[in-house]
């Protein structure tokens, strides 16, 4: 009885937290940001994959920690603001309710299995994108459109570039 | 309100990141003003990275690119490489062609004007362990070609047959030591013997010191050796110089100074004179035919004429107008003339010093049409003896 009690009233057993160097913590939002800004000028079907996204997505999974995702989702939002030609802060709000949402779920979850991954950028794609749409409506006032079919099959194919770019990504961890 | 803050960290921080952007977002809205240093700060850091990974990507493209132009290239220039070698092989083959059919012609025109009945043969070969003075030739006993028969070019001499086989001759060359023919000297008219030396050039031997003979001079063929007929060009002296007892006559040959490759075999000989003049030119250049007027040639051009004369009478007499065959020819027209016949007993002989009428012993059927105003001599219309 006392080993039944004792079993609810500890907390469920965690995984170690993988560690990342700062280098790969910079670099490769870095690269994604400049993938997005750089690739597309020459395979532009490629404009459609979320890179900043993604990796935010992966580093709030993997680390677990909401401000860290937070911080993390608030830096990349706004570079990619600062190279657009929109106000900053619409990437930046966005993408930092997906680092923090990101990183609350990996709370519950283990991030390091390809069905979850696959789900979350599914959903962080479209989350991303009808937040994005719903802010520029609703801050700035544009008229955009927003397509949901089109949005569904975009979530789908980022989330099947997620699960390889995770699997990539997952070479990164440092943890012993 | 620290234990708030500690509690709701997560939303705390979550919010916190928000509003921060809210406001930035608020205030540019606001003011229409950029946050000029947060771009600077993000382009700053994405520039170098895109410029090198730019660079890489046109390095990598234009490397890529080159390579296969310069396979491409290099292929082309293959091809093209090709493409020059089999048109020079062409053009080389042309020229070689050309040169031939230049030689044919004009050895086909002297063979026509020469008045001697030749055959055309081809150098196929030197004969073994002669030293490249005797030469085998495509010509032999099939086409009538015997040793001892002189060959010539429209140079000059060229050398004499030696032997001769069904299907080819040996030639001996006029620079041969073992070839001798009579010569005379066109200036002043001095005989000697040409012989050959062994090397490029020939001697004319047997001259007496003091006969003269000058440098420059030509000689010709004199007749005497029964080879070669008079009159035919043999050489150009290029020293003279007095010897113990005859002079040094160092000669030319005129007959292989353009090489050696197509040469006509006498078959019949003519003798002709020494001419005065130095032969001008020694290659026969052919001048393109005038065009027809009215179907009937130049017929009033005495050139045209003389030359028409000389081709019927070198085709229908075969070539062969010797001293002899103009007597007998001469002596026929005669008895004609008398209404004599030769060889009957108890008739004589005929009266050699009248002269026969030209026109009364030509025949009939042969007879130039009236509207032709060319002479025909009896030779060309009548059959040798």
């Amino acid at each position: 009885m006392s080993d039944l009690s004792a079993g609810f009233s500890e907390p469920p057993r965690r995984t170690k937290v993988p560690k990342f160097r700062w280098i790969a913590i910079i670099g490769v939002p870095l690269a994604a940001i400049l993938f997005q800004v750089y690739v597309p000028r020459f395979f532009t079907y490629l404009a459609y994959l979320e890179m900043p996204l993604l990796v935010t997505v992966y580093y709030s999974l993997r680390r677990r920690s909401p401000p860290f995702g937070v911080l993390l989702g608030m830096c990349i939002g706004l570079a990619q603001d600062s190279l657009s030609n929109h106000p900053l802060g619409m990437f930046g709000i966005v993408k930092t309710l997906v680092g923090y949402f990101a990183a609350s779920v990996s709370q519950r979850f283990e991030g390091s299995s390809d069905l979850l991954r696959l789900v979350l950028a599914f959903f962080f794609f479209f989350f991303h994108q009808f937040f994005y749409w719903v802010l520029s409506r609703a801050l700035l006032g544009e008229a955009v459109s927003f397509e949901p079919v089109q949005t569904l099959v975009l979530a789908v194919l980022n989330a099947a570039v997620a699960v390889p770019l995770f699997r990539i990504l997952d070479k990164l961890d440092v943890t012993d | 309100m620290d234990l708030i803050l500690n509690r709701y960290r997560n939303l705390t921080a979550l919010v916190a990141a928000i509003l921060v952007q809210l406001v930035l977002l608020a205030y540019q809205v606001k003011s229409n003003q950029e946050v000029r240093l947060i771009r600077v700060w993000a382009v700053t850091a994405v520039t170098p990275l895109a410029r090198l990974l730019e660079s890489g990507r046109s390095g990598s493209v234009n490397f890529f690119k080159d390579y296969f132009v310069l396979l491409d290239v290099r292929e082309q220039n293959k091809r093209l490489q090709s493409d020059l070698n089999r048109v020079q092989l062409e053009n080389q083959v042309l020229r070689t062609e050309l040169d031939t059919a230049e030689r044919g012609k004009a050895l086909s025109v002297f063979q026509e004007q020469s008045g001697m009945k030749t055959v055309a043969a081809r150098i196929i070969g030197n004969s073994p362990g002669s030293n490249g003075h005797v030469v085998l030739i495509d010509r032999g006993t099939g086409s009538g070609i015997q040793p001892g028969m002189a060959v010539i070019t429209p140079d000059g001499i060229v050398g004499k047959i030696v032997s001769s086989y069904p299907t080819a001759s040996n030639l001996l060359l006029v620079t041969d030591p073992a070839f001798a023919a009579g010569v005379l000297s066109q200036k002043n008219r001095v005989h000697g013997t040409l012989k050959g030396t062994g090397n490029s050039n020939a001697i004319v031997d047997y001259v007496q010191n003091e006969q003269t003979v000058e440098i420059g001079e030509w000689f010709y063929t004199a007749g005497d050796d029964r080879i070669f007929p008079k009159g035919l060009l043999a050489g150009t002296v290029t020293a003279v110089r007095p010897g113990r007892t005859v002079k040094d006559i160092f000669l030319s040959p005129s007959g292989l100074q353009h090489g050696l490759e197509d040469v006509l075999v006498i078959l019949e000989g003519d003798h002709k004179p020494i001419p005065d003049l130095p032969p001008p030119n020694q290659s026969v250049h052919l001048q393109p035919l005038p065009p027809a007027e009215g179907g009937t040639g130049l017929a009033g051009d005495p050139l045209n004429t003389a030359n028409n004369t000389s081709s019927n009478t070198t085709k229908n007499s075969g070539g062969a107008q010797t001293d002899l065959d103009r007597e007998v020819e001469r002596t026929r027209r005669i008895g004609e003339d008398q209404k004599h016949v030769f060889g009957e007993r108890g008739r004589g002989a005929p009266d050699f010093n009248k002269v026969p009428d030209p026109g009364a012993s030509r025949p009939a059927a042969t007879a130039p049409p009236a509207q032709t105003s060319s002479p025909v001599t009896p030779s060309a219309t009548q059959p040798r003896p």
